[in-house]
């Protein structure tokens, strides 16, 4: 079993295509999706958790990929600049998925980008900017 | 026995004294007992870091041939206007100004990403900075325009100078209302679903020293990564407020008006700040030494965090109409923990300023004062206190 998570970005004429229900019935893997966003051009961003045999899911990725979706890895997405962060802990309570732990005795900020669901809350309230997504 | 500044001084530059900071007093005391560590203890060193909107940085540029007065006309900092009502080669940036074509709240909330406070941060980083000016000429100064890069290390005083930072004691903010608001505090989720608060608590400066005994007007500070002094007292200082039976505020109280040296700080301790919804301001570091002259003084700063007390503020009426209802009152010590309960409901809360960059400043600011680089001053003058009868007063409106 491998599990991975990843952004899959549809041009305008895919976003109907249901590529999800294609990945469960056809290669046999379990998805997750985390979030979905159709852009004012109407591309689309799905970020999914897909779940599987290792050679189902680099099947299904490939079929994603062949019939023109970009995928890209989830973890290369979110990028925290520790040198930007303050430690104010703002963004802890705001993260909906708990992907910032706080160290209570030094009250320090820690962020694990396992949990991370690519919600941009936080990249948009941090008042330092120290958490990017980069495309 | 009483000491005196000047024998505190004494002892730093031989190289003798002990310094510790408010946190590591805290736990002195449990060891020791007061008595022995008013004998032993010269210096208790406070801090904090946060967003302090009342701050700002004065420059002067150097003339250019043929001379501009840039006083009287208009200027910009990476297109952030700058105050420029002073002499010919002066200016002024606030650290919440924003460019002229900055959308601000148009399409709500704005993003605020770049502002006056930014600008300070990429000076003190040594980055270079557009100066654009418009000026009207005279006979002694013909030059009407200027577009220039600058660098701090080029001009000649650069000078922050902030009228109000390090409030004694700040609100929890909490939003009552069905919908999010966006404020100095932060995101306020609904329905009080979220709390924030502001204060570095046990490490505060005026927190520490609640009473104003040894901070005044010429007291020597850590600022923002360098040496700073507090001029007067800050805007909106209001220590009639109620207190505990130690003195200490129950809700903002006094503040401090700070300047120093801008090319001796580092972006570690000043940074810009956007606050989503809201508008952008400067991040400031300060660290407050507190000479252990007499044992109330020491008893001062024995205070922990679940002996300060914060109002919880509803942000999205009482703030904004100026009600000053109070919902509840919580402790650093919770607030700290990352969840409060008000009004029986359990609330997540999270900071603003940073309790880790200030233990980082007080560590720094015992490390300058052990090295003999940092001597303690005696104010020149005191702040009004709380007997005092000075007060914060609201704008009378009239025509
Ligand atoms: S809001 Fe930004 S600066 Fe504050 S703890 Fe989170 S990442 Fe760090
Ligand atoms: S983008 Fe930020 S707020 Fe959203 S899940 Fe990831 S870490 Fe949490």
């Amino acid at each position: 079993m491998a599990r991975i998570r990843v952004v899959l970005d549809f041009p305008k004429w895919l976003v109907e295509q249901p590529v999800t229900c294609r990945l469960i019935r056809d290669y046999d893997l379990e998805v997750n999706i985390l979030k979905a966003k159709v852009t004012p051009r109407e591309e689309g961003r799905l970020v999914i958790e897909v779940s599987g045999k290792k050679k189902s899911l680099d099947k299904g990725m490939d079929y994603l990929k062949d019939i023109g979706i970009r995928v890209t890895p989830l973890a290369q997405d979110i990028n925290f600049q520790e040198d930007r962060c303050t430690h104010c802990t703002y963004c802890v309570s705001l993260c909906p998925v708990g992907a910032f732990d706080v160290d209570r005795g030094i009250m320090e900020v820690t962020f694990d980008k396992e949990k991370c669901i690519l919600c941009e809350q936080c990249v948009k309230i941090c008042p330092y900017k120290a958490i990017r997504i980069q495309f | 026995m009483p000491k005196t500044i000047s024998e505190i001084n004494e002892r730093i530059k031989k190289g003798e004294a002990v310094v510790v900071t408010a946190e590591e007093i805290i736990d002195l005391k449990e060891e020791k007992g007061v008595k022995k560590i008013v004998e032993e203890v010269d210096v208790v060193t406070t801090a904090t870091f946060g967003p302090m909107c009342s701050s700002g940085a004065y420059f002067n540029i150097g003339h250019t041939k043929p001379k501009i007065k840039i006083g009287g006309g208009r200027a910009y900092l990476n297109d952030v206007p700058v105050y420029t009502g002073i002499a010919a080669m002066d200016i002024y940036i606030g650290a919440t100004a924003l460019p002229d074509d900055d959308p601000r709240n148009k399409i709500h909330p704005g993003e605020f990403r770049y502002g006056g406070g930014h600008v300070i941060e990429d000076l003190v980083s040594g980055k270079d900075v557009r100066l654009v000016v418009s000026a009207y000429g005279t006979d002694c100064y013909p030059r009407r325009t200027l577009e220039t890069l600058i660098n701090i290390k080029d001009i000649n005083e650069a000078v922050l100078l902030n009228p109000r930072n390090a409030y004694q004691n700040y609100n929890v903010a909490v939003n009552t209302s069905g919908k999010t608001i966006y404020t100095y505090m932060g995101l306020l989720h609904p329905n009080m679903a979220n709390a924030t608060y502001c204060s570095s608590g046990q490490l505060s400066p005026l927190l520490n020293d609640p009473l104003y005994k040894t901070i005044g007007i010429g007291t020597r500070i850590f600022l923002g990564g360098g040496i700073g002094y507090v001029y007067f007292w800050g805007t909106q200082h209001n220590p009639g407020v109620p207190r505990t039976d130690k003195g200490v505020p129950r809700c903002p109280a006094g503040t401090l008006a700070v300047c120093g040296d801008l090319k001796q700080m580092n972006r570690e301790f000043l940074r810009g700040v956007s606050m989503y919804g809201y508008g952008v301001t400067l991040a400031v570091g300060i660290g407050v030494p507190i000479p252990i002259l007499n044992e109330e003084i020491l008893e001062y700063t024995l205070i922990r965090d679940e002996d300060i007390y914060a109002p919880v503020v509803d942000y999205s009426e009482a703030y904004p109409y100026g009600k000053g209802e109070v919902l509840g009152e919580v402790n650093y010590k919770d607030l700290k923990s990352g969840k409060i309960v008000v009004q029986g409901k359990e609330i997540k809360t999270s900071g603003l300023s940073s309790y880790a960059k200030a233990r980082e400043i007080a560590g720094i600011l015992k490390d300058w004062i052990l090295k003999g680089k940092f001597l303690l001053t005696q104010p020149v003058a005191p702040f009004p206190g709380h007997e005092s009868g000075y007060k914060f007063r609201p704008l009378v409106e009239r025509r």
